[in-house]
């Protein structure tokens, strides 16, 4: 199978999944409710799990983790954005698990070479985006605080949606459906969430899709540093 | 209880007859449920315990969560982000428990914010190395295990039940904990130090779990009469060496006691002195941690506030609307089924309308 997978693809798909479990898995002790502590983490989980096999698809997941500089991954900007508070990473699950449900729904279907793994890992983001549904819901139409809340997270990581829809080689699918119904998704549950949708540029300029070459935001490169480190700090060393 | 003591305690019409009966129940092993009448200590003793517990798997998240980015590899993490979603699940569950004694997790947490519950002194040692984590899963958690699987026969049923899951759960990071650390023994020279390191740091205060000699334990004795304990202190902590000894030697690992050998005599192992001072200073706020530890739930707690906020007025707008939709219906059967335009029920939806939103800005 190895040798059949497009590595791009992969990487693509599966630093997007790493990054953001690690991104999820800051919040463990630091969240609103227990119940948050169990779905924060159970979420970081599942992804984890996928960038797992995805990686495992194109070399050896921890070479690939831990010994990667930051101008070599290839996940999306926005999964690489700081947790912010919790509207922050809401707006950003939000954006991500309705972009991912359409994407493994998609690759699911088509029976290509991610036809295995996006059946898996499909269900698992199903949950996710009902978990970001929810959440978006309850803050943009919960107290005035929360509403604001959400919408200031909403609109700060709209400039990051772009590029996702940006075709990622070896993925064969039609990028400018997959955009239509990501942004009727999102409209729909914003609308209902007592929110609309944020105004500003989704593409264009240097950053759309810039995530997907090795361009990445600042921050990224102080949280390789962070997850890294004791793996850098022991060349060789099995753990 | 039983039916024929639920009769029984039915039938009885004092204090004292109810405590006869309660007392026979435990005699005689059985469980005692939310239901059941309850001596006022043997309440107030498990509330206090059970807090404290739940209070410890929440803490306790802390100390290992600070490794979650760095975990060396994923397959680790993986395994260290799993165990940290457990243990706020055994929060959860022994926050319930202690629930059905007409306690609420709310009011436990401020109790726990304020300093008026303790948590488990062990948690506020810090996690300095990655090893670190593998000596909580063997030795804290093992620890653990040791004092909690009695705890699955506790007196008190809803405990007891929390505590079978829970004791099957810690028996799987145990096991993990001690499978990282022999990963690391059998590893590079500056492992195998790194492993041996955190055994040196964490192996008393992982003695200090069992709480204070016999003869100095407050509450112990009264706890064995009720079957909420079921075995001693010290009896449990010397349990617990006579494991870990044979288990260090398979990890390739020493314990740091020059006192430590086997006593043909006891058929048990002697070992050194704990430390007390140390052990009471912790547990009075000293410790390395204890600011950290609490400072830290304390903000989550605080900067979460709004979160909560948001969700409760969420819900009560939902039961509004789904209240509303509900009249609505009713109005257009009764619509239906009769005259249209009866100022009786004009006037009751007004009243609803008004106690909805009330609710709503609440």
């Amino acid at each position: 199978m190895t040798a059949t997978v497009p590595a791009q693809a992969a990487l693509a798909l599966g630093d997007d999944a790493l990054v953001l479990s690690h991104r999820l898995g800051e919040w463990a002790g630091h969240a609103p409710v227990l119940e948050e502590e169990v779905a924060l983490a159970n979420i970081a989980l599942d992804l984890l799990g996928q960038a797992r096999l995805l990686l495992s698809l194109v070399g050896d997941e921890d070479e690939l983790a831990y010994l990667r500089e930051e101008r070599a991954f290839r996940n999306l900007q926005l999964v690489e954005q700081p947790n912010g508070d919790f509207a922050h990473t809401i707006a950003r699950q939000l954006y991500f698990s309705t972009y991912q449900h359409l994407l493994y729904g998609e690759l699911a279907a088509g029976g290509g070479e991610f036809a295995p793994v996006a059946a898996k890992a499909v269900k698992e983001v199903e949950y996710h985006r009902d978990h970001a549904e929810q959440w978006t819901l309850r803050l943009g139409d919960g107290t005035e605080e929360s509403h604001g809340r959400m919408r200031r997270a909403g609109e700060a990581l709209w400039r990051f949606t772009g590029e996702m829809f940006q075709p990622v080689p070896g993925l064969d699918l039609d990028w400018g459906e997959l955009e239509a119904r990501w942004t009727a998704s999102v409209t729909s549950i914003l609308g209902r969430a007592t929110l609309t949708v944020p105004e500003g540029p989704r593409t264009g300029g240097w950053a759309a899709g810039a995530g997907r070459q090795g361009l990445h935001t600042e921050p990224f490169g102080r949280m390789l540093a962070e997850m890294q480190h004791l793996h850098r700090s022991h060349p060789g060393a099995s753990w | 209880m039983t039916g024929v003591t639920a009769t029984a305690t039915a039938a009885a019409g004092t204090d004292a007859s109810y405590l006869a009966v309660f007392d026979a129940a435990v005699a005689a092993d059985e469980r005692i449920e939310p239901r059941d009448w309850m001596p006022e200590e043997y309440r107030s003793t498990l509330v206090r315990q059970m807090a404290q517990h739940a209070h410890s798997e929440i803490i306790g998240m802390q100390p290992e969560a600070n490794w979650i980015t760095r975990a060396p590899s994923l397959r680790r993490k993986a395994i260290l982000m799993a165990k940290v979603q457990d243990e706020a699940g055994h929060g959860l569950y022994l926050y319930s428990a202690a629930e059905t004694l007409g306690t609420s997790r709310d009011d436990l947490l401020d109790k726990l914010h304020s300093g008026r519950q303790k948590y488990s002194s062990i948690f506020n040692y810090p996690t300095l190395t990655w090893a670190d984590v593998g000596a909580i899963g063997w030795l804290v958690d093992g620890a653990a295990i040791t004092n909690q699987v009695p705890l699955c026969r506790c007196s008190y049923g809803p405990y007891a039940r929390a505590m079978v899951r829970v004791c099957k759960e810690e028996s799987f990071h145990q096991r993990q904990g001690y499978e990282l650390l022999l990963a690391l023994s059998r590893g590079t020279p500056e492992q195998h130090a790194m492993a041996q390191d955190a055994v040196d740091r964490w192996w008393w205060p992982s003695l200090m779990m069992f709480g204070p000699p016999d003869d100095e334990s407050a509450h112990s004795a009264q706890s064995m009469i009720w079957k909420i304990k079921r075995h001693s202190n010290d009896e449990l902590r010397q349990r617990f060496v006579d494991i870990a000894v044979g288990q260090a030697e398979s990890l390739g690992l020493t314990l740091p006691d020059p006192d430590l050998r086997w006593n043909e005599e006891r058929g048990h192992h002697d070992f050194g002195a704990i430390d007390w001072t140390e052990f009471w200073e912790v547990l009075k706020g000293n410790g390395p941690c204890n600011e950290q530890r609490l400072t830290q739930r304390r903000r989550a707690h605080e900067e979460g506030a709004w979160v909560r906020d948001a969700a409760a007025a969420y819900a009560t707008k939902q039961q509004g609307r789904q209240e509303q939709q509900e009249r609505q219906e009713r109005q257009e059967q009764q619509g239906r089924s009769s005259e249209p335009g009866q100022p009786g029920q004009q006037k009751q939806h007004g009243q609803h309308g008004q106690h909805a939103n009330g609710e709503a800005t609440a």
